[in-house]
């Protein structure tokens, strides 16, 4: 089926920005699953004025997975942890000029990536943020012991 | 930058000779075939010269050669027009798990109407077992319809020995032949197959033309009621120029079929090794030996077909994918599924078509893409990195441990 990506999309999926990983990063968080087709990984570097400095991403996924995993993280950087929570998946979608309907899903995901991160953070530092939940998506502790036969 | 087409399987650009032949027939040969005058008489010449050269092909008579809109259209008469037809005599219907949507759908559309269908499962390799297909037969069951070769992973049935079982029952046998047609030799009589579907787009011909074999003495019902066209079975003004470049392009590949074959089987071959050999976590789908000579399907672990199919679109090189970005649904392939894939690697699914313009160059460059699109993509992947870090099993190399064969 053809998909009729913006050009930011193809742009966000040819040269994702923040590819990689965090090494002992201030939250880290994975949702989706593999056997949906989609699992997104964001590593956050929050400094001590809840500021976030750096941000990271590994997708499993569709060409749209990789693009807003890559839009989501460029977002985030540079906030605020509050601000941070403002980037929706709409405000993504946007950002990206826009996503096929039958992927909209994969925005979403991007801010559950985002908002597991983030959970990560809170349950680590012991403080709550306000007005975050955690994402049912999640599956950060689940994924690490996963051992497929 | 050169684009390398690897989807023949999907379609075909038309031959130029093919071309050639059909040109005529838009212009001033446009008399309708049904028409008394010379101008009529002689596109209905040509229609009836390219039903020869097509019935000659496939060992039939010209009276069992009708011309349809394409494969579906043929899989879409063949069963529900018998169906309709024999439904006296009982509702049951055999298919398989593996079949086109054209065949799978059409059975769905008959449930609905109380007929009964048996989709038989395959194995590992695609292949469906003579004897499960014989234990399938029952009181009521009036036809089989089983794919000659499958569209996506290449798997070459047992069609005369099916066919044959299908006969000692008494039941009628259809095979949609779209793959094959054209590609693998082959003989109704020698098959013994009562029906049988092709498509002339994807051998080099024009789109919106195909063939459904009916064999002399097979009550099937008409889809199409009107005119007097095809002898009554079949209402439509004929698309000339489409049947003309069909015979045309039957002809071609008929000309050197074998030579053809032999080259794309070396072709396929050597992908196939450089694949297991140069990329980790490789699955090969399907049979190798059981094969379309044009046929490569590979699953790659860890990563999703979509954006493997993009990064090679974006490196000029065509295929196709069986994971469900490109489907347009949340499931992959039913094929992959069939054949015992979990959802994991079936996502990450390859398939390159092979064709009449793809060279050894072709085939290295797509290859040599694909390995920097897998390393790109996998460095991206979560999965791969929990693999890297011992937190996840590859289900590849469990395969392997397994010891199945076509793995890496």
């Amino acid at each position: 089926m053809a998909m009729d990506y913006s050009e930011k999309v193809m742009d966000h999926f040819t040269n994702p920005r923040n590819v990689g990983e965090i090494e002992n990063a201030s939250g880290q968080g994975t949702v989706g699953n593999a056997v949906c087709g989609d699992i997104m990984r964001v590593y956050l570097d929050i400094t001590g004025d809840n500021i976030i400095r750096d941000a990271k991403f590994k997708t499993f996924g569709c060409g749209a997975a990789i693009a807003t995993s890559s839009m989501a993280t460029e977002l985030v950087k540079g906030k605020t942890v509050q601000d941070a929570l403002k980037v929706t998946n709409k405000a993504v979608m946007e950002a990206l000029d826009g996503l096929p309907a039958v992927k909209v899903h994969c925005s979403l995901l991007a801010e559950e990536a985002i908002h597991a991160a983030l959970w990560d953070y809170a349950e680590k530092h012991g403080i709550q943020i306000e007005g975050l939940e955690k994402p049912v998506s999640d599956i950060s502790e689940h994924h690490e012991t996963k051992v497929v036969g | 930058m050169k684009q390398i087409y690897l989807d023949n399987a999907s379609t075909t650009p038309v031959a130029p000779e093919v071309l050639d032949a059909m040109l005529p027939y838009f212009t001033e040969e446009f008399g309708n075939p049904s028409s008394l005058y010379p101008l009529g008489q002689r596109t209905s010449d040509a229609v009836a010269e390219a039903r020869r050269t097509l019935a000659c092909l496939i060992g039939a008579q010209p009276s069992e050669v009708f011309f349809t809109s394409g494969g579906t259209e043929s899989d879409n008469w063949a069963i529900k027009g018998f169906a309709h037809a024999n439904a006296a005599r009982g509702k049951h219907i055999i298919t398989s798990a593996i079949e086109h949507h054209a065949v799978l759908h059409a059975c769905q559309a008959l449930e609905r109407e109380g007929f009964h269908v048996t989709y038989l499962p395959v194995d590992d390799e695609g292949l469906i077992s003579p004897d499960s297909f014989e234990e399938a037969m029952r009181e009521g069951t009036i036809l089989a319809t089983i794919m000659f070769a499958n569209n996506e992973i290449g798997t070459i049935q047992p069609i005369g020995e099916l066919a044959r079982i299908a006969h000692e029952h008494g039941v009628a046998f259809h095979t949609d032949a779209v793959q094959a047609f054209a590609h693998v030799p082959l003989s109704v009589d020698e098959l013994g197959v009562d029906m049988l579907s092709a498509s002339a787009h994807k051998l080099n011909g024009p789109k919106g033309v195909g063939l459904l074999y009916i064999r002399r003495g097979t009550k099937v019902a008409n889809l199409l009621d009107g005119g007097q066209q095809e002898r009554g079975r079949r209402a439509t003004t004929e698309n000339v120029p489409g049947i003309v470049g069909f015979a045309k392009a039957a002809e071609l590949a008929y000309a050197d079929l074998d030579a053809e074959q032999e080259r794309l089987r070396a072709l396929r071959d050597h992908a196939i090794r450089r694949i297991l050999a140069e990329i980790p976590h490789a699955k090969l789908n399907g049979s190798w030996e059981q094969r379309l000579a044009n046929n490569i399907n590979f699953s790659f672990e860890f990563i999703e077909g979509e954006g493997m199919l993009l990064q090679l679109a974006a490196r000029g090189i065509c295929t196709s994918s069986g994971s469900a970005c490109t489907s347009g649904s949340l499931d992959p392939s039913h094929v992959l599924l069939a054949i015992g894939l979990p959802h994991e690697i079936a996502h990450g699914s390859l398939r390159m078509s092979l064709g009449r313009d793809t060279t050894l160059e072709d085939m290295d460059a797509a290859i040599d893409a694909l390995k920097t699109t897998l390393e790109n993509l996998r460095a991206m992947s979560p999965l791969y990195e929990d693999y890297t870090h011992g937190t996840y099993a590859g289900i590849i190399d469990g395969y392997k441990a397994n010891g199945m064969r076509y793995v890496s």
